[in-house]
C-alpha cells in the first residue's frame, strides 16, 4: 500500500505553504492586504497540516527522495517590487496547486479504503485550497495591467 | 441669526410624538429675511432633508426645512441648519491657481486646464492611461458622477477611480450586494413610524443623523414605542435611550452578531417558511453560529451573556424590525461580514420589504448614493457588473464606444489601491475632487509623502484651500450646492433636486463645468467622431443618467427635474410600474441575484476573493437572497505592552467631515472647537490624568496632542474625534488619522479607522516640564555613575 506516499505528500506541500505565504507575506509588506491574506492562508495552512498528521501516524508517511519537487524549485528566496509581487503570486498559485492535486489523488484513496475521516479532512483541504486559489487569481489578475503596461 | 430654536443646545428640537403620522415642524435659520426661496436638499449627513435655501439680494441668507418632504416633514439638524454660512466664506477659492518654482500662484482656467490635459497626455503617451487616477467624493451631485465616470471609462478608459465613499460607504454598498445581490436599500424611513423595534449597530445616529434620530424619538415619545438595541462600545447619546446597549470591545463585530444569530436559531425564532422560499445558505449560516454560545461570545467581546440573551430576545420576538448600521461596523474588522449578519437577521425572521421592516446600510455622505450608483467609484453605472460583459456590453452601446474602450478586466480600482500605485509610482496624475484626503485618509503621514511626491502631479478641486490642496500642483476652485442644479440621493433611496439658488463666487465653476471642459479638451469622441459627452447641462444629464438606469434596480426613469421640483423627494425605482417611487425593494421576496441581473458574482468574506461568473451560475440562486457566515478573525493590530490601549476614532454632531463648512460656522465651531481624547475614569486614574489635561495619545505611525476628556467609555479604550486638522490651528499635532492604520477589509476595501494601539501620557504642562527636569537631575546623580 502506497497510501502514505500521497499522505506524505500533501503534509509537505501544506508544511510549504505554511512558509511559501509566510515568505510572500513578509516580501511584500508594502501591499498590505498582500500581507494579511497571505498571513491569513498560511494559518488556513498550518491548520490543514495538522489535520493530515493525524493520518500520517495512522498510515505512516512514505517519503521518498525527490529534490525536483515543485515546491523546492519555487518561491527560493524573496523578490521586491510589482513584477515580483506578481511572479511570487504566480508561485503561490502553483504550490496550491500542487497541493489540491495531491489531495485529490489522496481521496481516491482513502475513498477506495472507506476511510470517513480521511475523506472528511480530504474534502476540507479541497475546499481550503480552492479558496486559497481563488484569492490568488483574483489578486494576480488586478495586479496584472499595472504591472505590466503602467509600472516603471 | 434668527432660528426657530438654538440647536446648539436644543440638538433635536421639541417632541412632537408620533399618533399615526409624523407631525411637520418646520425648521429655520436666517440671517435676515430671504427675497425668495430656492428648492434643495441638506448635503451635511446621509440623511438627505428636504429643504428650501433661503436668497436676498443674490446671496444665501438662511436654511428652512420643506414642510411636505418625506424625509423630514420639515425638520432639520444643528448641522444644515448652521452650515451654509460656509458658502459666503471670504476665504472660498475664486481663481485657479497653479504651483511654480513650489508655490501655488493665480492662473486663469485655460492656463489650468491646458496643463492638465498636457500631462494627462504625457502619462497616456508613456503609460496608458493607467497613469491617471481619480479620487472623487460623497458630496459632488449625480450628474456631476455619471459625467465622470463617463470620462474615465469610455473616455480614458482607466479603472482607477474611487471616492472618499470608500471610507465612509463602501461596506454598506458591498454588504448589500453580498446578501441581495445588488447595492440598493430594502427599506424606508417611514418604517420607523411603525415599528416594534429598532437595532442600532456602531451608528450613532443621535449624533450623525439627527434628523431621522428626531423620527425615532417622536416614536418613543407616543403611544407603543418601539424597543431600541444600540450596540456600540461607548456610551453615547443614542445608546442613553436603549432598552439594551451592548458595548462590546473593538474589533469584535462577528463574535457579537454570530452569538445574538444563534441565540435566534436555538430558541426558534426564525421564519422557516421565508428561509426555504427566498434564501440560500441557512445551514451552513447556522454551523458557523453555532461556534458562539453567549459565554464565548462574553469572554471575548466583554458584552455579559445574560445581555446579550436580552438582546437576542427582543430581537428575536419582535414583529417588525428597523436596523441600521454605520462605521462601527463598517470601518471595523471584518465590515463587510459583520454587516451581512444584520441582513442575516432579518432573513432568517422574514422581517423585510414590508411597512415597519426596514435594513438602512447608512451612508456617510449626502451624495454618496450617487457616487456608487452613477460609476464614479468601484462600481459600474447603474449597478452592473464588470464581469459580466453583457453589462459591459450595455454600457458601451448607451455610450457608442468599443466594448474593449471600459476597462472591466478586474475590479475598477479601489481608492486604498490608488493611492498604493501613486505611492509605489505608477500612477503618475491624481485628480482629487471635493474631499481632503490629507486629514481623512488613514496614516497622515504616508498621505502627505504621496501628495508631496516629486513624480506625482495632483489636482484638487475644491472650495476652499485644505490641507490638501496645500500639496497639489493645480487647484481649481469649486462652485458648490446652493450654486449649481442637480440631484443626489439619500440612504432610503429618495432623489432630492437642488436648484441653483446663487451664483458662485469669482470664477469658481461647478465640478460638471470642469470635467466637460475637461472632456472636450482632451477630445473625447465617440465611436463615430461625436463628443464622448453628449450634455451640456445638468438636466441633460439627468436625462442620459435615465437612459443608464432603465431596467436597473435604480431605476430613474419615471423622474424628471419638473416632477422632483415642487414637491417632496421620490424614492426609487421610479418607472413605468412604480410612477411615483417605491418605500420598499424586495416585496415579493425576489431579489437581485439572478445570474444575469446581479451586480456582483459575490466573494469570500475572509480573503475577498471574487467568485467567477462560471463559479456562480452553477449555483444561481435566481432570485433568492444569500445567507452568508464568517468566523472571527481576530484585528491585525491589538493592545500590548508598548501600546496598552485600543484607539477608536468618529464623530461629533456639530461636524462633518474636516469641518471645511462646518468649522467656517461661528456657532457650530463654537459648540465644539477642539478635538479631545476621551478616556474612562479607570484610565484616568491611572494615568493620572484631569479633565482638560493636555494628552500626547501616540500609535506606531504618529502622535497627537489633545485634551482630555474622562468618562462615558469602557477602561482601556480611548476615543477621539476625526474632524479636526490643521486648516485653522497648525500650533500642534491633532488630527485623530495621524495614529490610524492602512488596511481594510477584504470585500469591501473600507479602511480600519476604528481599531489601532496606542499609548497615552500627560504632557506639555508646565508641572510635566519641572518632573521631567527633576527626572533629568535624578539621572544626572545617580549613584554610581560619573
Amino acid at each position: 500500500m502506497h497510501i502514505g506516499k500521497y499522505i506524505s505528500l500533501v503534509h509537505r506541500t501544506e508544511i510549504d505553504l505554511v512558509k511559501a505565504f509566510r515568505l510572500v507575506a513578509d516580501a511584500h509588506r508594502d501591499e498590505v492586504d498582500v500581507y494579511q491574506i497571505c498571513m491569513l492562508l498560511s494559518s488556513w495552512s498550518q491548520s490543514l497540516s495538522d489535520d493530515v498528521q493525524i493520518f500520517a501516524e495512522k498510515y505512516g508517511e512514505e517519503n521518498d527522495d525527490e529534490p525536483d519537487r515543485l515546491t523546492q524549485t519555487l518561491l527560493k528566496k524573496a523578490r521586491k517590487g510589482g513584477m515580483a509581487l506578481l511572479r511570487d503570486l504566480h508561485d503561490l498559485y502553483l504550490i496550491v496547486s500542487e497541493a489540491e492535486v495531491c489531495c485529490a489523488i489522496l481521496q481516491q484513496g482513502a475513498a477506495g479504503l472507506r476511510d470517513d475521516a480521511l475523506m472528511l479532512t480530504c474534502e476540507e483541504i479541497e475546499r481550503q485550497s480552492k479558496r486559497q486559489l481563488s484569492w490568488i487569481y483574483t489578486r494576480m489578475r488586478s495586479a496584472a495591467p499595472q504591472t505590466l503596461i503602467a509600472a516603471g | 441669526m434668527q432660528a426657530s430654536r438654538d440647536s446648539i443646545i436644543d440638538i433635536w428640537g421639541e417632541r412632537s410624538p408620533y399618533r399615526g403620522e409624523w407631525p411637520v415642524r418646520v425648521d429655520q435659520c436666517t440671517s435676515e429675511e430671504p427675497d425668495h426661496w430656492v428648492q434643495s436638499a441638506c448635503v451635511l449627513c446621509s440623511n438627505g432633508c428636504g429643504i428650501d435655501i433661503g436668497v436676498k439680494n443674490g446671496r444665501i441668507v438662511g436654511v428652512r426645512g420643506r414642510k411636505e418632504d418625506i424625509v423630514n416633514f420639515g425638520r432639520m439638524g444643528p448641522k444644515g441648519l448652521h452650515g451654509w454660512v460656509a458658502n459666503n466664506s471670504k476665504d472660498r477659492l475664486t481663481k485657479p491657481l497653479i504651483r511654480e518654482n513650489g508655490k501655488l500662484r493665480e492662473a486663469g482656467w485655460d492656463e489650468a486646464m491646458n496643463l492638465i490635459v498636457q500631462r494627462s497626455k504625457e502619462i497616456i503617451e508613456k503609460q496608458t492611461s493607467l497613469g491617471i487616477g481619480f479620487y472623487t467624493s460623497g458630496q459632488l451631485f449625480l450628474e456631476e458622477y455619471y459625467t465622470l465616470g463617463v470620462i474615465g471609462k469610455a473616455g480614458l478608459g482607466t479603472p482607477h477611480m474611487d471616492g472618499n465613499t470608500r471610507l465612509c460607504t463602501a461596506t454598506s454598498a458591498a454588504a448589500l450586494k453580498a446578501s441581495f445581490g445588488s447595492d440598493g436599500q430594502p427599506g424606508s424611513y417611514s418604517d420607523i413610524d411603525t415599528t416594534d423595534c429598532v437595532l442600532h449597530f456602531g451608528h450613532n445616529i443621535a449624533s450623525q443623523q439627527t434628523v431621522l434620530w428626531m423620527r425615532i424619538l417622536d416614536r418613543l415619545a407616543g403611544p407603543n414605542p418601539p424597543k431600541v438595541v444600540v450596540i456600540d462600545p461607548r456610551e453615547t447619546y443614542t445608546a442613553q435611550k436603549a432598552t439594551v446597549h451592548l458595548a462590546p470591545k473593538p474589533g469584535t463585530n462577528i463574535p457579537v452578531m454570530n452569538g445574538l444569530l444563534h441565540l435566534i436559531i436555538t430558541a426558534g425564532h426564525i421564519n422557516r417558511a421565508y428561509i426555504d422560499a427566498h434564501t440560500v445558505g441557512f445551514e451552513e449560516l447556522e454551523k458557523i453560529v453555532t461556534e458562539w454560545p453567549p459565554e464565548r461570545v462574553e469572554k471575548l467581546s466583554g458584552v455579559p451573556a445574560a445581555k446579550l440573551r436580552e438582546a437576542a430576545r427582543i430581537l428575536g420576538t419582535t414583529r417588525s424590525l428597523v436596523s441600521t448600521v454605520l462605521q462601527g461596523v463598517y470601518q471595523s474588522m471584518q465590515a463587510t461580514a459583520a454587516a451581512v449578519q444584520i441582513n442575516n437577521l432579518h432573513l432568517v425572521r422574514g422581517l423585510i420589504g414590508s411597512d415597519g421592516c426596514g435594513i438602512y446600510q447608512m451612508n456617510g455622505q449626502p451624495t454618496a448614493q450617487n457616487t456608487r450608483e452613477c460609476g464614479a467609484d468601484g462600481d459600474l453605472p447603474a449597478f452592473r457588473n464588470w464581469s459580466n460583459k453583457e453589462h459591459v456590453q450595455q454600457l458601451a452601446g448607451l455610450w457608442n464606444v468599443e466594448l474593449h474602450k471600459i476597462p472591466h478586466w478586474s475590479p475598477p480600482t479601489h481608492a486604498m489601491q490608488i493611492w498604493r500605485f501613486a505611492e509605489a509610482g505608477s500612477i503618475k496624475m491624481l485628480w482629487i475632487s471635493g474631499t481632503n484626503p490629507a486629514v481623512s485618509m488613514p496614516e497622515l503621514s504616508r498621505i502627505r509623502e504621496i501628495l508631496q511626491k516629486e513624480d506625482l502631479f495632483v489636482v484638487a478641486q475644491d472650495a476652499f484651500m485644505t490641507e490638501t490642496t496645500k500639496f497639489a500642483d493645480v487647484v481649481l476652485p469649486a462652485a458648490i450646492w446652493g450654486e449649481k442644479t442637480g440631484c443626489y440621493t439619500n440612504v432610503d433611496r429618495t432623489v432630492h433636486i437642488s436648484h441653483k439658488a446663487v451664483e458662485p463666487p469669482g470664477e469658481a465653476r461647478s465640478d460638471f463645468d470642469i470635467f466637460i471642459d475637461y472632456s472636450r479638451r482632451m477630445g473625447f469622441k465617440d465611436k463615430d467622431g461625436a463628443d464622448l459627452i453628449k450634455w451640456n447641462t445638468p438636466e441633460e444629464a439627468f436625462e442620459a443618467w435615465k437612459e443608464c438606469t432603465r431596467g436597473r434596480p435604480c431605476d430613474y426613469t419615471g423622474m424628471s427635474y419638473s416632477k422632483l421640483t415642487g414637491g417632496s423627494g421620490i424614492q426609487w425605482p421610479c418607472n413605468e410600474k412604480f410612477p411615483e417611487g417605491s418605500h420598499h425593494l424586495y416585496t415579493d421576496g425576489v431579489f437581485n441575484t439572478a445570474a444575469d441581473y446581479c451586480e456582483t458574482y459575490g466573494h469570500d468574506l475572509d480573503t475577498g476573493a471574487a467568485v467567477t461568473q462560471e463559479e456562480y451560475k452553477a449555483i444561481d440562486p435566481n432570485g433568492k437572497a444569500f445567507l452568508k457566515g464568517s468566523d472571527y478573525i481576530p484585528p491585525h493590530e491589538a493592545p500590548d505592552e508598548e501600546y496598552p490601549l485600543w484607539l477608536t476614532t468618529g464623530r461629533l454632531v456639530y461636524h462633518f467631515h474636516t469641518r471645511t463648512k462646518t468649522g467656517r460656522s461661528k456657532e457650530l465651531h463654537e459648540a465644539a472647537p477642539d478635538g479631545y481624547v476621551q478616556i474612562s475614569e479607570e484610565d484616568a486614574a491611572k494615568y493620572n490624568i484631569a479633565e482638560g489635561d493636555m494628552i500626547e495619545v501616540a500609535s506606531r505611525r504618529g502622535k497627537i496632542v489633545e485634551p482630555a476628556k474622562i468618562g462615558g467609555i469602557g477602561p482601556g479604550i480611548v476615543f477621539v474625534p476625526f474632524h479636526y486638522g490643521y486648516w485653522d490651528n497648525e500650533e500642534r499635532p491633532r488630527a485623530a488619522n495621524e495614529l490610524t492604520i492602512t488596511e481594510w477589509d477584504a470585500v469591501s476595501k473600507q479602511p480600519h479607522f476604528k481599531y489601532a494601539a496606542v499609548k497615552i501620557s500627560k504632557t506639555g504642562g508646565i508641572l510635566d516640564k519641572i518632573g521631567e527636569a527633576i527626572e533629568t537631575i535624578k539621572e544626572k546623580f545617580k549613584p554610581g555613575e560619573t
